[in-house]
């Protein structure tokens, strides 16, 4: 690897204040509430390349990506894009041309196109919030430019967004995010909402664009599968830390983590072995008293003392990095 | 006999422009304890289908054709009261949204509990203890005291499990399950699967689910019928459909379902998107987007034609391959 990876995130957290309004806590003498929701996250992703970060509800996911592309303010830890850390405290002028090159593509395709805008108006609003446009003219030939590239026709321009069906509406969603010729592409489940048909339509258009336009891609994603066709590398999420972060190949072929190999467990086999599956018990707890410890302890079987009391921290095992006890004392084969 | 007849059922809409039809001349059966899995992609009329065998398709929709039939009676033409002894005795209905099909306002035990006795002769007490056992049976955990909570003191997963515990509160013979785990985590999703599973087999009770998953019928199902566009387009035991599928949107969809263990890379994908009610091609409703159309298929619909022991697929070009 001789290119630096084109965004990095040290120590990322974000914790949110749940607690109740000042007057109920001090009736009723209950301290201030917080949801840690993001607990020191680290990775990096290497130009061109997708980085895929999978988990449960709750378990954070969404709130890293909000924090990359700014949506969110990260309360401790920083985030380099380009080799340059991103100053939270810079005002939107000076950010603008790094949230130029960062972009976003969300779950529902119903709730992210405003139904009173053309689309074409839609796909424009990069180029006119970043003035990347000299003319009308330049402008229009741009967006039939975007359109084509994610399979619509320029003359889809003239509708709204009601006149398209779910999977046409996240086209619309990815040309919008590539008006401002971004490199670095956020995807929070981007095909969560569609059917499968409809899934692979919009993940093979996904891979095409990477391979065109060299883009980097972050995938928010609870789909394991998906994730398997999509990414070059993965990391497991559990109440707000990444419990394993491993090459893609290498993860689904050897998870290592009690919670990857659950997670790999509850892919339905479309192989049809009839394989009984040991159940997994017990549901993910609340982040706002996450269990000490190892916060997958209690769901864990093969957790003892040290896992309740202490928790791991991420450490080479092989090419993959995992934040287990058991794994690092060879009580789980790894 | 079969449990459940469904006969050229139909279920249209009429609107100003027409009428609209959303289920379109389907038939299938389902024989006591066997788990029949209904599959097909947003808007193909699956979930419609349920909705006219439990009897609470919305109007303006309706039964415009056909006849459902439940142990040899037939349930498509009861007035409304008879139907609604029918639902929850006979056939118990779980919905995808745990939450909505729960009264925010009662203690799950008095749901459980008012279920019971409509339907089964007890006392207060012994419905009661019913409802703990019924709780118990579907895996919450100290049932005793859980009985006394409201739904919102429940997550998800347990709301679900006691939306299951309703269903099978009267000991149905057919239970009507809609995406019942779409609205859940993919951890929990797997428990209630597997629990489902369990009691459908230990209660005999068959099973209509009707789902987009194709790997939840993979775990679940016995046989799988496919919809496209409210047609059936493959019907047989569910090996058979998912290892070898026939007609070719089964193909299409089998392949864009992505799969761990193959690397990065492509998906199989079916080209252009399922019709609007209003435009459904002529002949087979899948010819625009068929790799193999020919103008046959352009023009008339394909019979449902044997292509395997119990496997039956609606297609013009599967009929050509077996007879070469």
């Amino acid at each position: 690897m001789s290119a630096p990876p084109l965004v990095v995130v040290e120590g990322l957290a974000r914790r949110f204040d749940v607690s109740r309004p000042w007057l109920a806590r001090l009736l009723t003498r209950e301290p201030r509430r917080f949801l840690q929701a993001v607990a020191g996250v680290d990775f990096a992703i290497p130009r061109g390349t997708t980085m895929a970060l999978v988990g449960e509800s709750g378990c954070g996911k969404s709130t890293v990506a909000r924090m990359l592309v700014g949506l969110l303010r990260p309360s401790a830890g920083r985030i380099l894009f380009d080799g340059t850390p991103l100053d939270p405290n810079a005002g939107r002028k000076a950010l603008a041309p790094v949230r130029r090159r960062m972009q976003m593509i969300f779950q529902d395709p119903y709730a992210s196109l405003d139904p009173r805008w053309r689309v074409e108006a839609i796909v424009a609003e990069p180029l006119d919030a970043f003035g990347l446009v000299a003319s009308r003219a330049e402008r229009r030939e741009r967006v039939s430019e975007l359109l084509r590239a994610v399979g619509l026709s320029p003359a889809d321009g003239r509708k709204y967004p009601h006149e398209f069906s779910g999977g046409q509406r996240q086209r619309i969603s990815i040309a919008r995010a590539l008006a401002s010729r971004p490199d670095f592409l956020v995807c929070d489940e981007p095909t969560s909402a569609l059917d499968v048909s409809v899934q692979a339509q919009i993940l093979n258009l996904m891979q095409e664009l990477q391979e065109q336009l060299g883009l980097t891609y972050l995938l928010i994603s609870h789909n394991l599968a998906v994730v398997s066709v999509m990414a070059d590398q993965v990391g497991v999420m559990y109440l707000g830390r990444i419990v394993e972060l491993a090459p893609a190949a290498e993860l689904f072929e050897r998870p290592r983590h009690p919670y990857t190999r659950l997670l790999l467990d509850t892919v339905p086999d479309l192989e049809m072995r009839r394989r009984e599956r040991a159940p997994v018990a017990g549901e993910v707890p609340s982040p706002i008293d996450p269990p000490p410890g190892c916060a997958f302890h209690p769901r864990c079987p093969w957790a003892n003392g040290r896992c309740r009391a202490e928790r791991p921290e991420l450490q080479p095992v092989g090419p993959a990095r995992v934040a287990c006890h058991a794994v690092e004392e060879g009580r789980l084969a790894a | 006999m079969a449990l459940l007849e469904v006969e050229d059922l139909v279920v249209e809409f009429p609107t100003r422009h027409g009428r609209l039809v959303a289920v379109d001349g389907v038939s299938f059966s389902i024989e006591p304890g066997e788990v029949l899995g209904l599959v097909g992609e947003s808007g193909t009329g699956k979930s419609l289908t349920g909705m006219a065998i439990i009897g609470l398709l919305e109007p303006p929709g309706r039964i415009a054709r056909g006849s459902i039939r439940l142990e040899g009676q037939r349930i498509d033409d009861l007035p409304p009261e008879a139907m609604r002894r029918i639902r929850g005795r006979k056939i118990g209905a779980i919905f995808q949204d745990p939450l909505t099909a729960l009264n925010p306002l009662l203690t799950i035990g008095r749901q459980l509990e008012e279920t019971i006795r409509t339907h089964l002769e007890l006392d207060a007490r012994a419905a009661r203890a019913r409802a703990i056992e019924l709780l118990r049976e579907v895996g919450i955990p100290a049932p005793e005291q859980r009985i006394d909570a409201y739904p919102h003191e429940l997550s998800g997963g347990m709301r679900q499990r006691v939306v299951i515990a309703l269903a099978l509160a009267a000991e149905p013979a057919l239970v009507v399950a809609d995406e019942p785990t779409t609205a859940l985590d993919v951890s929990i999703q797997a428990q209630i699967v597997q629990l489902l599973k369990r009691l459908c087999r230990e209660h005999r009770t068959a099973v209509l689910l009707v789902t987009h998953d194709m790997g939840m019928i993979a775990e679940t199902a016995d046989r799988v019928a496919v919809l496209y566009a409210g047609r059936l387009v493959e019907l047989g035991p569910v090996e058979a459909v998912i290892r070898r599928p026939r007609h070719p949107y089964t193909q299409g969809l089998m392949g864009a379902i992505p799969r761990i263990g193959r690397r990065k890379g492509r998906l199989v994908q079916i080209e252009g998107a399922m019709p609007r009610l209003d435009a459904i091609p002529p002949g087979c409703a899948f010819h625009p987007r068929c790799p193999r159309a020919v103008d046959r298929c352009r023009r008339e619909r394909p019979d449902f034609v044997g292509v395997g022991p119990a496997h039956r697929a609606a297609c013009w070009r599967v009929e050509v391959e077996a007879v070469s």
